[in-house]
């Protein structure tokens, strides 16, 4: 249980970093921590205790495994997770030719 | 089988499109000009020849619970329909658009995987390749939003990143919950365990979902990036994003789970008619006060996708039909005003509406478009918005709920003012002194794209007639109400 709690509290820390960093790239950092807690979750719901990896090997017996589903779900999401953070960094790159700033509060052309 | 092909043909297209075009348009206008109208031609078939029947792909030979399956219904289609038309007219608007940006080729790409993405949001039953496909929906419209490469574009575009990956990690995390209690990622399989487990799983899963589709769709309190996504955006994308893509990823997303896959839990639709209202009205006040026009437009869409959340919040037939109805209206209308306002900008060089004036005799075919759609947005009859708003007022008085009747009808008075005032401005009154007296060209396929959605704005009102409503509407609505047919038919019991 303590370590579903301590897995939440990553994903908070994450939310913690968008809502109050002011640098881009300190955001770009708190999506990924973010997004790590949440696919530790995903392993965390596959895991379980004293169980081998899902893999069957000629000579060894078939005993209980892990699920194997959320690893290959996880697998996708992290592929996704890096094509999102080189898409923001590359704009991160840009606004800073526009504006010579990483700072958001002095990002502010668009107004409500 | 059918669906596939409508996620492989604009896979192929972009594909090709990177592949051979050489940096030069002209091959990448040919391939995704045929593999839209094709889309548009298979999805108009499988809605006609669908009726209320439902058929399922299973993908590579599998079955259902362990494979990915594709589920054709009354709602998919129609949806599919919606995107596909959009698209066209979409594509027709950008050949000479587009042409004033750089390396127009990779706009093309970009556009073939966002219909993709939404095509692939729309068809497939299986919760995770919903995310798959959200993702290359999302993506490609990070893309196309900073596609003009000014500073407020990459501006709009970096706040619409950042919170559609926040709304996409809860989704992740949504579906990481439903799946270690089912076991399974099969929408309809989930469906059928769900409702023995506790009621409490739901409630949060629903509110996890809800703020992450919420944020997809741009309910207030969930709206920020919209106004700037949608108004930096070049026009056809414009397009595109306020008329379907909020829709497919949003509202689309949204009923599917809610009903088909919760079944209709009353919390949550005391839910929907709440934000419903209250992105309603909230959306419009901020739009009057709108000098730019495409910002004004882009917080209409908030105000009319209330409409349509609250159709659906009613959760009666009348309702639903209602919400579905205006959903396929909004998605005409709104689409036009973007092309009106695209040609206001190419032409005169400026957003601003007190910039402009008097362009009615210059520019006859936008101005007269522009009146049939904002006469739609407003709601005045015969056109398509008044019939889809009477429906939603009647079913909210019917649902014995006369308050969201209420602000349905001061919603459509403001937005009919806030009409009023963008048509005043940009195409009656006085004629600017300063501007340019050379405007730009409007080409025929953009007057095409233009007049082919005002028609469709006067024909598709015919869809109230009875005759036309059972085979159009009414299977749309029957796989929304019917929660448990849902279940049966996918998993073929």
């Amino acid at each position: 249980m303590v370590i579903y709690i301590l897995c939440f509290a990553l994903l908070l820390v994450g939310i913690y970093g968008i809502l109050t960093k002011r640098d881009l790239i300190k955001i770009i950092l708190s999506l990924g921590i973010m997004g790590y807690a949440v696919n530790l979750m995903f392993i965390l719901f596959a895991y379980k205790r004293g169980a081998g990896y899902a893999i069957l090997v000629k000579d060894k017996a078939v005993t209980a495994m892990v699920d194997p589903l959320p690893q290959a779900l996880i697998l996708t999401s992290i592929v996704i997770e890096l094509g999102i953070t080189a898409m923001l960094v590359a704009l991160a790159i840009r606004l800073f030719e526009k504006y010579k700033t990483f700072d958001i509060t002095k990002i502010r052309r668009l107004s409500g | 089988m059918i669906l596939p092909f409508l996620i492989i043909i604009p896979l192929l297209a972009a594909f090709l499109i990177t592949l051979i075009s050489g940096g030069r348009d002209s091959w990448a206008i040919v391939f995704s000009i045929l593999a839209v109208i094709s889309l548009l031609a298979l999805s108009v078939f499988s809605f006609l020849s669908t009726g209320s029947q439902t058929f399922i792909y299973e993908m590579s030979g599998w079955k259902i619970p362990l494979t990915i399956c594709l589920v054709q219904d009354a709602l998919s289609t129609f949806m599919l329909v919606i995107v596909n038309l959009i698209a066209l007219t979409s594509l027709m608007f950008s050949v000479s658009y587009i042409r004033q940006y750089s390396a127009p080729w990779k706009y093309y790409a970009l556009f073939m995987l966002l219909i993709a993405g939404m095509n692939g949001v729309i068809a497939t039953g299986d919760i995770f390749n919903l995310f798959v496909f959200m993702e290359i929906a999302l993506f490609s419209a990070y893309a196309l939003v900073a596609f003009g490469g000014k500073a407020e574009e990459y501006e709009a575009s970096f706040k619409y990143a950042v919170m559609g990956s926040v709304s996409s990690t809860l989704i992740l995390l949504g579906i990481g919950i439903l799946y270690s209690a089912t076991s399974t990622l099969t929408m309809a399989k989930i469906a059928e365990i769900l409702p023995t487990l506790d009621v409490k799983l739901t409630y949060w899963v629903g509110a996890i979902f809800l703020a992450g589709f919420g944020l997809k769709a741009a309910i207030i309190p969930f709206h920020a990036w919209l106004p700037d996504a949608h108004s930096s955006a070049p026009a056809p994308i414009s397009a595109m994003l306020s008329g379907v893509f909020i829709k497919s990823l949003g509202v689309y997303v949204l009923i599917r789970l809610f009903f088909n896959v919760f079944g209709g839990v009353a919390v949550f639709n005391e839910v929907f008619l709440v934000i419903g209202a209250i992105s309603m009205i909230i959306g419009v006040f901020l739009a009057l006060g709108q000098w730019d026009i495409k910002r004004l437009l882009a917080y209409h869409s908030i105000s009319q996708i209330g409409y349509i959340i609250i159709g659906i919040g009613l959760a009666t037939n009348l309702g639903i039909l209602g919400g579905v109805f205006h959903l396929f209206n909004h998605a005409i209308f709104k689409a036009l005003l973007f092309y009106n306002a695209g040609v206001l900008e190419m032409t005169t060089g400026t957003r601003d509406l007190r910039q402009m004036g008097g362009l009615a005799k210059k520019l006859p075919t936008t101005s007269f478009t522009s009146m049939i759609a904002s006469l739609s947005i407003a709601g005045l009859p015969p056109f398509n918005g008044f019939f889809s708003k009477l429906i939603i007022f009647i079913a909210a008085i019917q649902a014995g709920r006369p308050v969201y009747a209420f602000l349905a009808g001061l919603g459509s008075l403001l937005t009919l003012a806030s009409f009023m005032k963008m048509q005043r401005y940009a195409f009656y009154g006085k004629e600017n002194k300063d501007a340019d007296k050379t405007l730009a060209k409007v080409s025929t396929a953009m007057k095409w794209a233009m007049i082919s959605l005002a028609v469709l704005c006067l024909l598709t009102s015919l869809m109230v007639i009875p005759g036309i409503r059972e085979l159009t509407l009414d299977p749309v609505v029957a796989v929304i109400m019917n929660k448990t047919g849902y279940i049966a038919e996918v998993l073929g019991r």
